[in-house]
């Protein structure tokens, strides 16, 4: 079952010429609307003219995070705001998020994409779709939410969190599709187990899983756990949100709605562009996004693009399971985050060379985030009180940074592992 | 009147307090009192040693977290009522205590008490007023 077959199975020739037209409006567009692009094309010495192909798309030049960063909030924005029906952003490393912006014909594209993915897991307008990934800035609750309805299934917008609540509506209103990160769901199919109920009374029939890696063992419990069948989907608020790439039920990469994006693979060292079948950074080039176009946007995930014919007759390329990231981001319940982060709080607090440790780990089925803070001079007190007051602010404030809860722990000075004097900022002991 | 108290921050792990006192000895440095508050995570060890500031030096070159601290060492007879007669002389003008521990001289077996406030010349002085008697610090190193 496809959304919109004539694109999901679209000969590749044909794709290619769509992507060619496209991208051709895409480049004109921001190079006549968004100051950054005009500039970085005329820097690089490129006309709007002068890409007439899909190879011609290596001229141009990259686009990154720092970039959306720097033209805080609304600068990369290609239309007037009175077009821009809806913002959402993303946690940033020092303070100020990454916005990004969407007119109604975004939305109507990207519930498109959603829905799409929705059918891909079987869904149809007699699916109750339970969407407990979270609401807000973030992408993925209101991403899943409009495809959901945009397909005509049933919506229930519960949101993250509270799990005998999540529970309860799944076995009341019969759920059939539930979609939120894999490691709370995976952590829902335990608490289903613990009150003791047989999932196979349940509804359930498929999970549409994201916004954190998760390997195939992680698929394999959550198939068993749930009794459904787990698909992994990709995005990234930057390029549009979840529903960038989706997985069929082949299960053998997800789909990248080529009709929307062209998904390169560069060296992250060289940045030459890599053919099909080796690993690197993916690069995605947004072909109908009028709010927010992006050329050539380094996602920092390492993948790996295949163009070999699926068992579902979809035409587009898959792209493996993230395998990692070119810089030190980590994803920790579903949230971005950056070293860097925990260091600019510290800097805030006035620890001038903070030493500091991620220790990340996974406790049942749940990400645990514990942060060493090696003790300086200019934390250090006499008076208990004065030291768990502030491991206190300190946690508050990595909240609020962060948008997650960690734990703080002090410890002496050199405790934190240091190779080569650089400091090691992560120690990641989850195994997914 | 004031004694130099050395604080040193300790993970609760096994060894950190030997460490700490194995530092002074190879520096042939004496301590006179001791004192750990702890939580779960972590502990404050307090010293009063013979010669803080070589104290604090060899400590923080041995790659500790040192602070000093003036706190007042207190004579207290050794009679009933003794210690509460001096907290309510510091109660009464609303010196906060943070923190007090005690210790035995050798010489005479009357206790010591090493109290730490935040307004430190103001509670020297209402002690003397009221004929408590406060160890310089020299004397405290000495002891
Ligand atoms: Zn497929």
């Amino acid at each position: 079952m496809y959304w919109q077959k004539e694109y999901e199975t679209m000969p590749r020739e044909q794709l290619k010429d769509l992507q060619v037209e496209r991208l051709k409006q895409t480049v004109q567009r921001v190079y006549d609307y968004v100051p950054f692009y005009r500039n970085s094309f005329d820097n690089a010495g490129i006309k709007p003219g002068d890409i007439n192909s899909l190879d011609d798309l290596q001229k141009l030049p990259f686009t990154t995070k720092q970039d959306l960063r720097d033209n805080y909030p609304f600068g990369l924005f290609a239309v007037p705001m009175d077009k821009v029906v809806r913002i959402h952003a993303s946690s940033g490393t020092t303070g100020k998020p990454t916005v990004v912006g969407y007119t109604q014909e975004d939305i109507t594209n990207w519930s498109d994409l959603m829905a799409r993915a929705l059918v891909m897991a079987g869904g149809t307008t007699s699916d109750v779709v339970q969407n407990a990934y979270g609401y807000g800035l973030f992408t993925g609750g209101m991403g899943v939410h409009y495809g959901a309805e945009r397909l005509g299934a049933t919506v229930v917008p519960i949101s993250g969190g509270n799990t005998s609540r999540q529970i309860m509506l799944m076995r009341d209103f019969g759920t059939t599709i539930l979609t939120c990160t894999p490691s709370y769901a995976l952590f829902l199919g335990e608490e289903i187990i613990n009150a003791g109920i047989d999932p196979r009374d349940l509804k359930l029939k498929a999970g549409i899983f994201g916004a954190e890696p998760w390997s195939e063992r992680m698929r394999a419990q959550l198939e068993a756990k749930l009794n459904i069948m787990a698909l992994d989907i990709y995005g990234l608020s930057e390029v549009m949100g979840p529903g960038v790439s989706m997985e069929c039920p082949e299960k053998n990469g997800m789909h990248i709605f080529e009709d929307h994006f062209i998904a390169e693979i560069i060296d992250p060292e060289t940045a030459k562009p890599l053919p099909y079948g080796e690993p690197g950074e993916l690069v995605l080039t947004s072909l109908t996004k009028q709010a927010l176009p992006i050329i050539r946007y380094r996602t920092r995930d390492i993948t790996v693009l295949r163009e070999d014919k699926c068992g579902c007759g979809r035409t587009f390329v898959r792209m493996q399971r993230v395998t990692g990231r070119t810089d030190d981001m980590l994803i920790i319940r579903g949230v971005n985050v950056f070293p860097s982060q925990i260091e600019s709080v510290l800097l805030e607090f006035g620890d001038t060379e903070p030493h500091y440790l991620l220790v990340v780990d996974r406790k049942g089925t749940l990400d645990d985030l514990e942060i060493w803070v090696e003790i300086s001079d200019k934390f250090f007190s006499d008076k208990v009180r004065a030291l768990e007051d502030l491991e206190k602010r300190l946690k508050a404030r990595i909240l609020s940074v962060l948008g997650i809860s960690a734990r703080i722990k002090l410890v002496e000075p050199r405790t934190i592992p240091r190779s080569e004097g650089k400091a090691k900022r992560v120690m990641d002991k989850r195994e997914i | 009147m004031k004694v130099k108290q050395i604080s040193v921050f300790l993970e609760n792990k096994s060894g950190r307090l030997a460490q700490v006192t194995r530092v002074l000895g190879d520096n042939n440095i004496n301590i006179r009192a001791l004192s750990i508050a702890d939580t779960t995570d972590f502990g404050i060890l307090r010293l009063i040693v013979n010669n803080p500031d070589s104290a604090y030096r060899v400590l923080k070159e041995a790659g500790f977290t040192v602070s000093t601290t003036d706190v007042i060492a207190v004579e207290v007879k050794d009679d009933p009522g003794g210690l509460a007669k001096v907290l309510e002389i510091l109660q009464n003008v609303h010196i906060n205590i943070e923190y007090l521990y005690a210790f035995l001289q050798k010489a005479t077996n009357a206790a010591l008490v090493v109290f730490r406030v935040e307004q430190l010349d103001e509670a020297i002085k209402v002690l003397q007023e009221n004929n408590v008697s406060i160890l310089e610090g020299s004397k405290v190193y000495s002891l």
